[in-house]
This record gives structure tokens, C-alpha cells and sequence, in this order.
């Protein structure tokens, strides 16, 4: 596996690969992003000058005509789950592709199978794009419902962070493509292990950001 | 894709086992459940262990994502410094600006 | 081991295969990368410098009128602008990229293509703020943004836009060169360079890496949120909405807080480099240095609001910011006392670098005993929004940074053209800059206490602030003599300056075991490092490659040059600037530009990632 012996390149310090190191270091930084976004919601929580709002009905003289919370608990639950199946197909993904052509594992290069990497890579993009689908849904509903990003502060604070996210999403949808279409062109196999590792530690921590949001958004009243 | 540096063996770290996958993918759903259920509960979302039993639920479904899905636990020790360090400053910064702005108060609102 | 004694007759040519424009505008070569920014950074110190010349200018007598209000307003945002992000930061960049593979014994960053990239953002972003100028609304609301002035309602002109959007820009060359360098520090360390061997450049660079990647985040949410309320008319920074005026206030400082750390400890590390050297001794102190360091880092996360005594945060968040800023001055304090005790019984050499470098010593030190009386709400009070201030802060960024950098400058320039500056004009260049720095803001610390006022373009006579504002002002002109010879100097010496060897200053670290300039691959060989001193030590076997060679030569594997790395800076810098369009009502065409740039951005990074960084081997 480790062809350090090969020309002119020093191991690395480590003995671990820049890349993984790299992208620790941008989940690290990508904290400190989110939690910006999600500090202006919780700080902004409750200071809506105007509804709709998110736990609570809005009634005139406050709002032109009543409204009701807005939150959909019971849609967005199921996209939660479904962004959480998204990390064990990751997993699955990630495993299949370690794992292609030992003993027990089979070649994997079919599309069925506990084995294929193309399976679950792609069962790993459907489900994302399922969420944000999900999201497309709500923030039509909540526009149609009168809340847009400029409404009031819960608008604002609402869907720039969870619009942020949701890019967050499409970016790793659109990483799991390429490596699907990688997949599909030449095959991904134990030696490219890292660079599914990478893709993965990024959805996992897509979806670690959605857990903490929709605990302090959604649940949190 | 671009060559690299050599890593050392990828292979010789301990792995979850497909057992354990298989359970965190059911301990995250029933949490997951759980927390829902309970936010349907009025009397249990009116009393002040409501935000605490949440916040704690959803803190276990984070540490088990990061330390079995993204493997910090098997992995070596930089990743967790490399992760816990800056999850502490943001942690710190969230709960400054939230007593600073009068979000957070001691005896729970 | 190798010593100056003979100096070749020519300096070592670079050993590169390329040359011409291309070759730089295609380079991931970490040295050269490190010399576009060194010298993009000093062409915008000159316009920096400029703009504080006319601030002068105007304010040398009471109610001057050589320029306007609005003028004002763009001069000083603008000065505190460029200075900070255009060329503070980009200059200890320089440093990074020439120094840090250097001292690790590493050939290269562990991204070069990303570090190629993080430089022409930073030039592309730079030019695009300072385009502003040519269309007369360069922004004017501070380098620090304030709202609500700085929303639609209070600035409609472009300037805000400009300034909103150029921060995000160079906001991502500084982000992505923290991945890079963290990545290269933890990873491409020789074999025995531990981390408490790694000289304290290398451990400052390292630590400034952590403090960019956590704060610049936090201030690209707070331009966001500015950039969605001026542009789609979000609530996040509106009143009648029930949105909090301070929210930019604390979101800015979360980030402006580190960002003076990121400013600052670089110069520090370039300053322990430079002072052992020129006294001939250890420095004092190295692992209490490291640990300060760290330390500093991590505090600095958590003094920010000292920014904001006069809000009205309350006694109790006063109070708690106050303690933390105090405590802050200790680990700062403690590096200030190990230089001193490295100097103290050495073999002193004064020349031009350890001039500089003994001047950030002293000078930070005032602005720090100006910075701790701040730390107290109740005399900030008196101090905050005067001259006190700015007395204060440019003690400790251009006393501080900026004489530690110029100390680097002297140092390293040796290591990176093969020549040396000239010792007498450097002289002249130092005593000029110090005598003219402290002619211009001493006097502040008076015209603060008097009540002046920052950020005002005039202010009346008969309030005793004539004297002060003269001697300012003439101190100013002098400081623009100084630069005038040392710029003279930087110039004169690539052509006429002695031929440097590896070591001109017998200095311990590993970039001075290898040739000036560097070969393509730094090190024939990658050393083996026993110690902190390895040249002190003799712990590192003379060079014995003597003659030019190519890293092909060789046999060791570089990466190639490539030109995409430079259009998707270029595209992202595009698509950002598409949005001015949307305050020109010219929305669909903004559109089209974002989608358009957007798009050949995506595709330009494609076709970086799927193109190998070196020729299979």
C-alpha cells in the first residue's frame, strides 16, 4: 500500500495523507462557520417584531391575518431521517470500496450488493437529494405560507442558515456524483479508500450540522 | 487523481465492525424518535428538563456520528485535536453570545 | 557548519528551468510564490502609505480643507484597509511560503496548486477593492464595517459593496493557505524535526494558521448577513425589524480579535528568529515562547468585546472582557522579557535586521502599556474613539508588525535573491522609519487624551491640538523619506548588492544550510535534524551540491506548473464582482454574470482536480 520507498518523495510526518489532515482542519473551521449561523438564529429567537413564527401563532393586531407556527415537525423528522440512512449508505460506500476483491466482499463491480461501491455511493446522493428536496418543499410551502428570507428576523436567520446547509448538501451530492462517475468509468478500489474517506468525513459532518440544527430550530420552541 | 506523499498503512487502525455500524444506525433512529415524540409531549416540553433532554439527545447523536461514522475514534489522536480544538472555541463563542445578547439567563426562562 | 567566510563570486542562479511571465504566472513553487507576495504587498504598503500621507496632509492644521469629508472617509477606510489585509498579511504570507518548507526541511507546501491559488486571489481581490477608487466610491465606512451605517439605507453608493465584497474574496485566499500550512507543518517535517525542535517562525506561522481558519469564518457570516440586507433586503441588520445593532458589532470582533493576533505573531516569530542570530545565542526561553504563543492564540478568542466597552454591555460582560483582556497581556508581556534575556549577554550585532527587530521590542512594548490601560472599561471610556487609540494600535501594528516585518525583510532578503541590501542605507531606512513613527504617534497618545476624535476629518483650533497634529503630520513626511530609501534600497540591492552565500549570517536554522536563492527542490537531500540549531550544532552535513542543477536532474519529482489554479481564482473573482451589478438595477445581468463566472469557476476546479499535481513516477 504505502510506496514510500518510490522516488524522491519524503513519508510524511504522520505517515498519515495531507489530504485527510486538510480536510479535518476545514471541519474544524466549518464550526466555527456554522456556529455563526446558528448563533444568529438562537440570538435572534423570539425578537421577531412580525410572524410568521416558528412555534408560535401569529394574531392580529401583530400579523394582518392569523397565522400558524410554521414549522412542518413531522415533514422535516422524515428528511432528518433521511439525511441520517444517508450517513450509514456513506458508510456502506465507504466500506464497499476498502473492502472491493477480498475475500468475502466479491469483485463489488456490479450495482447490487452489500459490496457495491456504486451502489451506495449513489443510494448515498439519492438521499441527499431526497433532503433537498425535502428543503425545496419546505421553503416553497413556507414562501406560499408568507415567510420569505425577508419577512422578519426568523425568516432572515431561518433560511440563510438552513439555505447555507442545504448548499453545503449540493456541494457533497455533487462530490458523491463525480466519485460515482469515477466509480463507473474506472472503478474505485482499496487505493482509492482515501479520497472516498475524505468525501465521507464531508457528509458526516453535513449531516452533524443538520442534527445540531434541528434540534435548536426545529425542536427547541 | 494527483499523487501524493505516502501516507504510512492505511489498514492497521482498528474498524467499527459491521455490527457496531448497524447499531449506531439504530441508536440514531430511536434518538431521533425519541426527540420527536417527546416535542409532541406539552407537559414534558412546558417543565425545564425539556431544552436540557434535548440538547443532551442530540449532543450523544453528534459524538456517535464523529466518532464512529467519521471514525474519530479509531483514528489517529491529530484528528481529534485537530477537531476537538476548534468544536471548543465555537462552543465557547456560541454560548458567550448567547449571555451576551440576554439569550441565556441562569435560571432557565 | 558553512559559514559566510567565502562568499561565491555570483550568486547561485535559481536553477529553474522557466523563465518569463508565464513562468510566474504558472509557478507553484512556494519561494517564488512567497516573492509575488512580498512584492505585490509593498506596491500596495506605497498606496497605503499614500493614503495615509493625505490623512496627514489634511489634518496638519485645524479645519484643513485639501480634501472632503467623503474623501476622508475613503482614505481612512481604505488605509486601514489596505494595510491590514493588503499588506500586513500578505507580507508575513511571504514569509510563510518562503520560510516554512525551508525550516521544516520540506521541498514544498502540501498543496501547491492551492497555495498558487490563495496568492492570485489575493491579488485579483486586491485590484478589485481598489477599483473602487476609479469609479470614486471606494469604500468609506471603516476597515471595520460598522452597522447601521454601513446598510443600504445609510450607505447607498457602491462603496460598502466594494468593500463587502473584496473582503470575501481575500477572505478565501487567507483560508485556504491556513489548510495548506497547517497541513504542511503537521506533515512534511524532516525526520527529527519534532515540533518543539521547529524554530519559533514556525511555530507562530503555525499557530496564526489556527487562529485564520477559525475567525475568518465568523466574519464572512457577518458579511453575509451585510451582503444579503443590502442586496435582498434581509432583516439581520435592520432596527425596525427588531434586529440588534451590535450583532455585526460582536460577530466582527469575534473575528477582529484574532485577526490582531494573525497581524502580529509572525512579525514575533520573524523577531525570534532574527535576535538569537544577531546575539550569537540560543533564544531564551523556547518552550515558554511556544506555550505563550499558543496561549495567546487561544485567548484571543475570547477578549473580543473589549472592542465594545462603550455599548453598553453591562457591568458583569464588562467586567468578564476586561479580566480576560488583562490576562491576555501576560503570555505577551513573557515573550518580551525572553527577548530581552536573549539578547542580554550576547555577542550583539547591530545590523539593519536586529536594528528593526530590537525596535519591535521597545515599541511594541508601549503600545502594549497602552493596549492594558484600554483593558479597563472605565479609563476606555475616556480613551476609546480618540487618538489614545490610534496611538495605541499603530504602536503595536506598525511599531510591532511591521518592524518585525521589515526586520524578516532584511534578514531573508539575502536567502531569497542571492544578494545582500546595502548596511548603510538599511541604516538610514531604519533610524528614518523609527524616529519618523515616533514623531507621528507619540503625539497621539496627547491629541487622544485632549479629545480628539478618530475618524474625523477636521478638527477646530484653540483646543490645543495644533502642536500634536504638526508634529504628526511632519513625522509622517519623514517616515515617507524613509521608505523612499528603503524601497531605494530593495531595488538597488537585486543588481549591486554583495553576493550572499548560504549563511551570510551564520544563522543556525535549516534554510541557511541550502544555497541563496534556493534550488527548485530546496533540499538535495532532506536532512535529518537532531536539534533546534542544527547549523549551530553542526548537526547538518555541509552542502556539497554546489552547482546549479534542476530538480529534473536530480531525479526529484516537483509539481508542475500549471495556470488553472490563477483562472479559478479569476473566475471566483468574478463572480463576486457580478453582484456590484445588483445596486446598478442591473439585476439580470448580475445574474447572468454569477451563473456565468460560477460555472467556468466549477469547471476550471474540475479540471485542476482531475489533473495529477506531478508526472507519474
Amino acid at each position: 500500500m504505502s510506496h514510500a520507498a518510490a522516488a524522491g518523495h519524503p513519508p510524511t510526518t504522520t505517515g498519515l495523507d495531507h489530504r485527510k489532515i486538510a480536510i479535518w482542519a476545514f471541519i474544524g473551521s466549518e464550526c466555527m462557520l456554522f456556529t455563526s449561523l446558528i448563533s444568529t438564529y438562537l440570538i435572534y429567537k423570539g425578537r421577531s417584531v412580525t410572524g410568521p413564527f416558528p412555534h408560535e401563532a401569529c394574531n392580529p393586531p401583530q400579523c394582518a391575518t392569523a397565522l400558524k407556527p410554521i414549522l412542518n415537525i413531522p415533514v422535516t423528522s422524515a428528511s432528518t431521517f433521511v439525511l441520517l440512512m444517508s450517513s450509514l449508505f456513506m458508510v456502506l460506500a465507504l466500506a464497499a470500496v476498502e473492502n472491493k476483491g477480498k475475500p468475502g466482499w466479491g469483485k463489488g463491480d456490479g450495482w447490487w450488493g452489500l459490496g457495491s461501491s456504486k451502489l451506495w455511493l449513489l443510494a448515498t446522493a439519492i438521499a441527499g437529494a431526497t433532503f433537498l428536496g425535502f428543503q425545496a418543499y419546505e421553503f416553497t410551502s413556507f414562501v406560499h405560507e408568507g415567510l420569505t428570507i425577508r419577512t422578519n428576523l426568523f425568516g432572515s436567520s431561518f433560511f440563510t442558515l438552513t439555505g447555507f446547509h442545504g448548499a453545503h448538501v449540493t456541494v457533497g451530492v455533487l462530490w458523491l456524483l463525480t466519485l460515482l462517475a469515477i466509480d463507473i468509468k474506472r472503478g474505485l478500489g482499496p487505493k482509492d479508500a482515501l479520497i472516498v474517506d475524505i468525501s465521507a468525513l464531508y457528509w458526516h459532518f453535513v449531516d452533524v450540522v443538520w442534527i445540531a440544527i434541528f434540534t435548536l430550530v426545529y425542536l427547541i420552541q | 487523481m494527483s499523487d501524493h506523499p505516502q501516507t504510512g498503512s492505511h489498514e492497521e487502525h482498528e474498524h467499527p465492525t459491521w455490527k457496531q455500524y448497524k447499531y449506531v444506525a439504530i441508536i440514531l433512529t430511536v434518538i431521533t424518535i425519541v426527540e420527536v415524540w417527546v416535542y409532541y409531549i406539552p407537559a414534558f416540553v412546558a417543565t425545564k428538563l425539556f431544552v436540557p433532554a434535548l440538547l443532551i439527545m442530540s449532543a450523544v447523536k453528534f459524538a456517535i456520528v464523529v466518532m464512529f461514522y467519521m471514525h474519530l475514534k479509531y483514528d489517529h489522536k491529530l484528528f481529534r485535536a485537530l477537531f476537538t480544538g476548534p468544536l471548543i472555541i465555537a462552543a465557547a463563542t456560541m454560548i458567550v453570545l448567547l449571555f451576551l445578547f440576554g439569550q441565556l439567563s441562569i435560571s432557565a426562562g | 557548519m558553512a559559514t559566510a567566510a567565502t562568499a561565491p563570486a555570483h550568486p547561485q542562479t535559481t536553477s529553474h528551468p522557466q523563465t518569463g511571465v508565464w513562468s510566474w504566472l504558472t509557478t507553484v513553487d512556494h519561494k517564488r510564490i512567497g516573492a509575488l507576495y512580498l512584492y505585490t504587498a509593498l506596491i500596495w504598503f506605497l498606496i497605503g502609505g499614500l493614503e495615509a500621507l493625505l490623512i496627514r496632509m489634511q489634518l496638519q492644521g485645524p479645519n484643513g480643507r485639501l480634501i472632503s469629508a467623503d474623501t476622508y472617509n475613503q482614505l481612512f477606510t481604505m488605509h486601514g484597509t489596505t494595510m491590514i489585509f493588503l499588506v500586513v498579511m500578505p507580507m508575513s504570507a511571504a514569509f510563510f511560503n518562503l520560510l516554512i518548507p525551508l525550516q521544516i526541511g520540506a521541498r514544498d507546501v502540501a498543496f501547491p496548486r492551492l497555495n498558487a491559488f490563495s496568492y492570485w486571489v489575493y491579488l485579483f481581490g486586491s485590484i478589485f477593492m481598489n477599483v473602487s477608487w476609479l469609479v470614486k466610491a471606494a469604500p468609506d465606512g471603516g476597515w471595520f464595517g460598522y452597522t447601521p451605517l454601513t446598510t443600504y439605507t445609510y450607505s447607498p453608493g457602491l462603496n460598502i459593496d466594494f468593500w463587502m465584497l473584496g473582503l470575501q474574496i481575500l477572505g478565501v485566499s487567507s483560508l485556504a493557505a491556513g489548510f495548506n500550512f497547517i497541513t504542511t507543518i503537521i506533515n512534511m517535517r524532516a525526520p527529527g524535526m519534532q515540533f518543539m525542535r521547529m524554530p519559533i517562525f514556525t511555530w507562530m506561522s503555525f499557530v496564526v494558521q489556527f487562529l485564520l481558519v477559525l475567525a475568518f469564518p465568523v466574519i464572512t457570516i457577518a458579511l453575509v448577513f451585510l451582503q444579503f440586507d443590502r442586496f435582498f433586503g434581509t432583516q439581520f441588520y435592520q432596527a425596525a425589524a427588531g434586529a440588534d445593532p451590535l450583532l455585526w458589532q460582536h460577530l466582527f470582533w469575534v473575528f477582529g480579535h484574532p485577526e490582531v493576533y494573525i497581524l502580529i505573531l509572525p512579525a514575533f516569530g520573524l523577531v525570534s528568529e532574527v535576535l538569537p542570530t544577531f546575539s550569537r545565542k540560543p533564544l531564551f526561553g523556547y518552550p515558554v515562547m511556544v506555550y505563550s504563543g499558543i496561549l495567546i492564540a487561544f485567548l484571543g478568542f475570547g477578549v473580543w468585546a473589549h472592542h465594545m466597552f462603550a455599548v453598553g454591555m453591562g457591568p458583569i460582560a464588562d467586567t468578564l472582557f476586561a479580566l480576560t483582556t488583562m490576562l491576555i497581556g501576560i503570555p505577551t508581556g513573557v515573550k518580551i522579557f525572553n527577548w530581552i534575556f536573549t539578547m542580554w549577554g550576547g555577542d550583539i550585532r547591530f545590523t539593519t535586521a536586529m536594528k528593526f527587530a530590537i525596535a519591535l521590542v521597545a515599541l511594541f512594548t508601549i503600545g502594549g502599556i497602552s493596549g492594558v490601560m484600554h483593558a479597563s472599561p472605565p479609563a476606555d471610556l475616556q480613551q476609546t474613539d480618540t487618538y489614545f487609540i490610534v496611538a495605541h494600535f499603530h504602536y503595536v501594528l506598525f511599531g510591532g508588525s511591521m518592524m518585525g516585518l521589515w526586520a524578516g525583510v532584511y534578514y531573508y532578503y539575502p536567502k531569497l535573491t542571492g544578494r545582500m541590501l546595502n548596511e548603510r542605507l538599511g541604516n538610514w531606512h531604519f533610524w528614518l522609519t523609527f524616529v519618523g513613527m515616533n514623531l507621528t504617534f507619540m503625539p497621539m497618545h496627547w491629541s487622544g487624551l485632549l479629545g480628539m476624535p478618530r475618524r474625523t476629518w477636521v478638527y477646530d483650533s484653540g483646543q490645543g491640538l495644533e502642536i500634536w497634529n504638526q508634529m504628526s503630520s511632519w513625522g509622517a513626511y519623514l517616515q515617507a523619506v524613509a521608505v523612499i530609501v528603503g524601497f531605494w534600497n530593495l531595488w538597488r540591492s537585486r543588481s549591486r548588492g554583495e553576493v550572499a552565500g548560504h549563511n551570510p549570517w551564520n544563522a543556525p536554522t535549516l534554510e541557511w544550510s541550502i544555497p541563496s536563492p534556493p534550488p527548485e527542490y530546496n533540499f538535495a537531500t532532506i536532512p535529518t535534524v537532531t536539534s533546534r540549531y542544527p547549523l549551530w550544532d553542526a548537526n547538518v552535513p555541509a552542502p556539497t551540491d554546489t552547482t546549479a542543477t534542476t530538480a529534473k536532474e536530480k531525479g526529484i519529482p516537483m509539481p508542475n506548473p500549471t495556470i488553472k489554479p490563477l483562472f479559478v481564482a479569476l473566475w471566483m473573482t468574478l463572480m463576486f464582482s457580478s453582484m456590484l451589478l445588483i445596486h446598478k438595477d442591473m439585476l439580470t445581468a448580475a445574474v447572468i454574470g454569477i451563473i456565468t463566472f460560477a460555472t467556468l469557476m466549477t469547471l476550471s476546479l474540475y479540471s485542476w482536480l482531475l489533473t495529477p499535481l506531478e508526472d507519474a513516477h
